[in-house]
């Protein structure tokens, strides 16, 4: 949470680098800059200052989906777990821009790249760009990897997983990482796409139901056939309620899901990933807000944003991607409490360092700005 | 002549004031909405060739024993570190490159090659000297708390010294630049929040040390036998950065035509008096594409002061629209040539080393204008900031 860009303890926290302290060393020569900005007028992947990646292939999948590999700077440690997501950002008309997306490669100690798989959506600026618009050799951001839609190790020995469309890609680093393991365990797959066209990954999945007994695949096709209903669900898995069920794919779905689990009671059995941030915790007491430099005071609920609190404050706050990733939005509290809304964590003043677009007011707080 | 009221000096009325602050607010809009990758490509250009040159500097004091290659190095050396200090750092700290989103190349993590740190220049300079330009008694940079720069500032026998205190700032000037927003004077008065203090020279202390370690310490014993020649030639290449950024900041408000203001026309002022009192208060030098990058489009000094946050590398065509609102409104817009403007900051600073009575008032002066006492303003005795001018964080000053 709390911002770091100080370099030293971005490759610290690894003890894997054997140049940190060379660098440190070096920092006494390069001062105010780190020795990381020269290194990386070389080759732009030699800095740890900020996660860095180079676009190395871009993969058609489908029409309107590209696997993109790419290759982690310095200070990368390729140890996500299957079915966590990277932040990317991607300069477009020089602005950075960041979203996330699922790793859809498995974790790999020895690895050199990682993967991400990118559904152009029709009103996904972003995506669109990337599937389409990228060219090998693009240098972009990366956030370190996150979230929680992960299997637990060892696997349950009961799986189901309920997909739509590019909700396949971290189900994917899974199965493909069950594969690698040789720990597939008994996996029903319900994944619907539109089309057979554009379904992602369908040929690997099909490969994959017939190395392994015990991954049934169902497939449907959206146009013809209709959504999947959870009326459905005895049908295409009976045995649902015995699952641990992992979800991931539209918000709608979702939800039904959601509901579904619930009226059975099992909702301690469903996983779900969603792509949206979900600010799902409790809220925070809110109270006064107060920035020291604009001499600006407003009075905020405890479900808004201190970002959202600024911006109503009229004040231009920095930003990046809202969802808590990027940290370009990072202020200084220097008096008071926030509370992380992604997952109650709080901080506390004097002189920490927040993330206004994911922290609420837990009571009168200050900001330096 | 201190100016208590910009419309009534320009002879504008309200509504003509307001209707040239819409127009300025219009170039802002167009400017932020067309920022794109060309933008992007030239800081990053800028940044990388910076980089470059600061690194051949230090390669070539290697061999600095050479006479050739003392002076190639030190000349690369402090080209370098002009282009750091000007048109990268002082305006990546304004804030021209956050729209970016770009955690590198952004205000809030910038520091700079120079003695001062990046916090405390913030606030003297995003917030005090830009909020208030020109304003006596709240711009502290007019004169620095050293210099006696207009008529209405309280003459001191001291001021007698102006011109060896002008050598003395202009050689040191990084170090000078270091202190500013201490307020020395108000620690001389034992009116300074001692917390504030502590911090600050905490955050001056080891910016100094960091920097005087790199120059004088680090890089000439990395050199072996040439250490000494090495020291000599960085010292020379920041004594080059010192007299340089010394004379493109002392053409910015000093020539004669911009303009000092009272305290009475920042009541209420509005924005659109705001940008008519960086017009009035500012003053442009020409020159080359060259000259503008080594002085940080600071040569664009008018088009900076109104908008202080758009990227320098705009400012030209910026000011390709200012120009013929100026004509329009019949606002002044005060511009010459380099060696002109600096001639002229000079001549104010030697004659107003001496009383008012032994002078004589420019025409834009006037002598019975009211005399301001020395001292500065605390935070909490001015109005509100704007944001357009840059952020920094108050928990360093006072």
């Amino acid at each position: 949470m709390v911002a770091e860009r100080v370099p030293e303890k971005v490759a610290g926290a690894t003890r894997k680098l054997p140049w940190t302290n060379i660098r440190r060393i070096g920092a006494g020569l390069t001062t105010p800059l780190h020795p990381d900005d020269y290194l990386s007028l070389i080759n732009p992947l030699w800095t740890a200052r900020e996660l860095r990646g180079r676009i190395e292939k871009v993969i058609p999948e489908t029409d309107d989906a590209a696997t993109i590999v790419i290759r982690p700077g310095w200070g990368w440690h390729y140890d996500h777990v299957p079915g966590q997501y990277v932040g990317i950002g991607i300069q477009v008309e020089g602005k950075f821009h960041w979203r996330s997306y699922s790793v859809s490669s498995p974790p790999k100690r020895t690895g050199r790249t990682i993967a991400i798989t990118v559904r152009a959506m029709p009103e996904g600026f972003l995506s669109e760009h990337l599937v389409s618009g990228l060219e090998p050799g693009t240098i972009l951001r990366l956030a370190a990897p996150n979230g929680d839609f992960v299997l637990p190790d060892p696997p349950p020995a009961k799986l189901f997983f309920l997909v739509g469309g590019s909700g396949i890609t971290p189900v994917m680093s899974m199965l493909r990482t069950l594969d690698r393991r040789g720990t597939m365990p008994d996996v029903v797959l319900a994944y619907s796409s539109p089309t057979q066209d554009r379904m992602i990954f369908r040929d690997e999945l099909q490969a994959l139901q017939d190395k392994h007994e015990g991954l049934r695949l169902h497939e449907q096709y959206t146009d013809d056939d209709g959504i999947l209903e959870m009326s459905d669900l005895d049908r295409v898995c009976p045995d649902w309620r015995e699952r641990e069920t992992y979800a991931c794919g539209p918000a709608p779905m979702l939800d039904a899901c959601e509901e579904h689990w619930e009226q059975a009671d099992l909702e301690d059995h469903l996983h779900l990933e969603r792509f949206s941030l979900d600010l799902g915790g409790d809220g925070a007491e809110g109270g006064t807000l107060t920035f020291t430099n604009s001499h600006k005071e407003i009075e905020v609920d405890g479900a808004k944003t201190v970002l959202e609190a600024g911006e109503e404050a009229g004040l231009g706050l920095p930003y990046g991607c809202r969802m808590g990733i990027c940290h370009t939005c990072t202020l200084t509290l220097a008096e008071g409490t926030v509370r992380d809304l992604r997952n109650g964590d709080e901080y506390n003043g004097p002189n920490v360092s927040i993330q206004t677009c994911v922290t609420a007011l837990a009571g009168d707080c200050t900001l330096d700005y | 002549m201190a100016i208590a009221d910009v419309k009534e000096y320009t002879h504008l009325s309200p509504e003509e004031v307001e209707e040239l602050g819409r127009e300025l607010d219009q170039i802002r809009a167009d400017i932020e909405e067309s920022r794109n990758s060309d933008d992007a490509a030239y800081i990053n250009r800028m940044i990388t060739i910076q980089r470059r040159l600061a690194t051949a500097g230090r390669i070539t004091l290697f061999a600095s024993k050479w006479k050739p290659a003392f002076f190639a190095g030190a000349a690369m050396l402090g080209v370098a570190k002009i282009l750091e200090n000007m048109e990268i750092g002082h305006n990546v700290m304004h804030g021209q490159w956050d729209w970016m989103n770009d955690p590198e190349i952004h205000s809030s993590t910038w520091d700079w090659d120079t003695a001062q740190p990046a916090e405390q220049w913030k606030h003297s300079h995003n917030y005090v000297h830009h909020q208030f330009t020109n304003v006596l008694g709240h711009d502290n940079d007019i004169g620095y708390g050293i210099l006696r720069m207009a008529r209405e500032q309280k003459w001191n026998v001291f001021n007698l010294g102006q011109p060896i205190y002008n050598a003395l700032l202009a050689s040191l000037f990084q170090w000078g630049v270091a202190l500013h927003d201490l307020d020395i004077e108000s620690i001389r008065k034992m009116e300074k929040d001692p917390e504030v203090m502590k911090k600050q020279l905490k955050q001056i202390g080891v910016k100094v040390r960091r920097q005087v370690g790199k120059d004088y310490i680090f890089f000439p014993l990395l050199t072996g036998p040439a250490a000494i020649q090495t020291a000599k030639a960085n010292a020379l290449a920041n004594l080059t950065r010192n007299l340089w950024s010394y004379m493109i900041i002392f053409c910015g408000h000093f020539p004669d035509g911009a303009l000092h203001f009272s305290e009475e026309e920042i009541e209420d002022e509005t924005r659109a008096e705001w940008y008519l009192r960086q017009m009035l208060g500012s003053a442009n030098f020409t020159g080359s594409r060259t000259l503008h990058i080594m002085s940080g489009n600071l040569g664009y000094q008018i088009e900076h002061h109104l908008f202080p946050d758009l990227p320098s590398n705009r400012y030209e065509e910026i000011s390709n629209r200012v120009r013929p609102l100026c004509e329009k409104y019949g606002v002044p817009y005060t511009t010459g040539p380099l060696h002109r403007q600096y001639g002229q900051a000079l001549r104010t600073i030697m004659k107003l080393s001496l009383p008012n009575k032994f002078t004589k008032p420019a025409r834009h002066d006037s002598a019975d204008s009211v005399e301001v006492p020395r001292g500065r303003k605390k935070d909490s005795e001015r109005p509100t900031r704007r944001t357009e001018t840059g952020t920094w964080t108050s928990r360093a000053s006072a």
